[in-house]
């Protein structure tokens, strides 16, 4: 398995080549993704790309659905949006 | 200038019953293009599969599709209709036109998740979400999972946890013990099914399988209460998987105009929907699992390439399936306890945080949609949408594009275009 490093709130952590952004957050115990509109956070439900429950900001850009997203080297994300 | 892409056969979807139509109508000799909006071919259940890796099945149409013709367009989401069978997609944020002579809708399902107190913690996922994150490289071994849903999806799923090393005190399964019993009954007729279904609770043995047992509230991030409708018992997890079966992704074939009756789009015996030259192939048509997805999608692509003789030798086959697909959706229909979970205060729009008691003045979605933003936000109804058809009653809303979140350029693509 190859392993590529990904940064996540500004710590780098390595992530395995083919998983997604979120998995390798989960993975690294992050289970908050988002906080919602009265600021509850909220972590990957479907997926599968329907429920947009798992939106990070990814190289700098919004909304990005972190199930959906194949991590590439050098990719930096941040929760809590 | 907007790129464009032709084909005679245009598929969406590249689940199992996208990939079986996009082989069959290449191999009939057209020119054939695949969408999907994920980064590889598969669906749901072949997610992360390719031709070396994932069940035999898999792996043959995996390799039947890389060798044909058949082109995969992936991380390309259908967004919007611009004309007949002309469909406005993004792909990496640029639109992309692709206009084809046939189309084949085969957009699959999503799981349907009931609200709940609690429903809304990190660690509260659907069944098949889990399903996925775990095909997607999340790890859940050593966490202690409890699984509270229903339908044939908790078996396979459960096997996939206890093989990844999780732990799984229980998986529990909220139709009644009768239910599930006479559709295990009624299952003679097909003994391959009973025999997968045995050989995945095998995977795990020392986890208590329950009936008539549901979750009524996941509390804090670790425990959640589970009721048989008498007593409440507390389970310790880190992870709680709750949904209540699959529901068809109907948004495109609503859009494209395809009748659609009880939940499931209209299709004549060589799958063609109410449109011409529009076919509808897998959980749109119903949902009915692996084999009937994929034989509905053979049965499309080669009427859709124009071998309709081929394509009717095949009916016999789906029809033996729906048999299976009618006695799988009356054993696990949700039971009606599931909406007396909801409390005043249970959020059910998850993207614009709006609470049941929010919804109680409006008699229909619509009306609610005005008055809370219920089903605005990104997911557009998506997930709330088929909760509150339970709930409330409330029939669905009529689709508006753009069906996916898109960026401005993309969008800008949708205006009437001047000139040539
Ligand atoms: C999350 C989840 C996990 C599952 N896991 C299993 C399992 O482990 N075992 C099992 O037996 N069954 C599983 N199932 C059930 C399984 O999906 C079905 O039995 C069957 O495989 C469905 O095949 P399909 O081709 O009809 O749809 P799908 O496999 O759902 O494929 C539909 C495809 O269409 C694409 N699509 C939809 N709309 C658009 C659009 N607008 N633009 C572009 N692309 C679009 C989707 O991205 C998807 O790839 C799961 C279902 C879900 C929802
Ligand atoms: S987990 Fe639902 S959109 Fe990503």
């Amino acid at each position: 398995m190859t392993r590529i490093p990904i940064v996540i709130d500004g710590q780098t952590v390595e992530a395995e080549r083919g998983s997604t952004v979120a998995a390798v957050l989960l993975d690294t115990g992050i289970w908050g993704f988002r906080s919602s509109v009265q600021n509850e956070p909220r972590g990957p439900v479907c997926g599968m790309g329907i429920c947009f429950e798992c939106r990070v900001t990814i190289d700098g850009v919004h909304h990005r659905r972190a199930c959906m997203e194949l991590c590439r080297a050098g990719m930096e994300i941040e929760t809590g949006g | 200038m907007v790129e464009t892409l032709r084909a005679e056969v245009t598929v969406v979807g590249a689940g199992p019953a996208g990939i079986a139509a996009a082989c069959r109508a290449a191999e009939a000799g057209r020119r054939v293009l695949l969408l999907d909006e994920n980064p590889r071919a598969g669906g749901q259940i072949w997610r992360g599969a390719d031709r070396r890796r994932g069940s035999a099945v898999a792996r043959r149409w995996l390799a039947r599709l890389a060798d044909s013709s058949a082109r995969l367009v992936d991380t390309t989401a259908v967004v919007d209709l611009l004309g007949d069978r002309v469909l406005l997609t993004e792909r990496q944020g640029e639109a992309l036109v692709v206009e084809s002579e046939r189309l084949v809708i085969a957009s699959g399902a999503r799981e349907l998740f009931l609200p709940f107190p609690g429903w809304t913690l990190p660690n509260v996922l659907g069944v098949g979400g889990a399903q996925a994150l775990l095909k997607s490289g999340a790890s859940f071994r050593r966490r202690t999972v409890v699984i509270a849903g229903s339908g044939p999806l908790l078996l396979p799923v459960a096997a996939a946890l206890a093989g990844a090393g999780a732990r799984l005190p229980l998986v529990a399964e909220q139709a009644p013990h009768a239910r599930v019993r006479r559709f295990a009954l009624s299952c003679w007729r097909f003994p391959e099914k009973l025999l997968e279904a045995a050989r995945y609770r095998a995977a795990f043995l020392s986890t208590a399988l329950r009936t008539g047992v549901w979750a009524v509230a996941a509390r804090g991030v670790e425990a959640v209460a589970l009721t048989d409708g008498r007593r409440r018992r507390i389970e310790p997890c880190d992870f709680l998987l709750a949904s209540y079966g699959l529901v068809p992704n109907l948004e495109l074939p609503r859009l494209l105009g395809c009748a659609v009756a009880g939940e499931r789009v209209t299709v004549d015996d060589l799958q063609l929907t109410t449109v011409d030259n529009v076919y509808c192939a897998g959980e749109p048509t119903g949902i009915g699992g692996l084999e009937l997805a994929l034989v509905e999608g053979e049965i499309a692509g080669l009427a859709a390439g124009g071998a309709d003789r081929e394509a009717a030798a095949l009916i016999g086959r789906r029809r033996r399936l729906e048999r299976f697909q009618a006695a799988l959706n009356s054993a696990f229909a949700p039971r009606r306890e599931l909406a007396e979970r909801v409390e005043a205060e249970t959020t059910i729009c998850r993207c614009e945080d709006v609470v049941s008691r929010r919804l109680d003045p409006a008699g229909s979605l619509r009306q609610a949609k005005l008055a809370t933003r219920v089903g605005m936000g990104p997911c557009q109804g998506r997930v709330c949408g088929p909760a509150l058809v339970f709930l409330r009653g409330w029939e669905s809303d009529r689709v508006r594009p753009p069906l996916r979140v898109s960026t401005l350029g993309v969008l800008a693509s949708r205006k009437p275009q001047d000139g040539n």
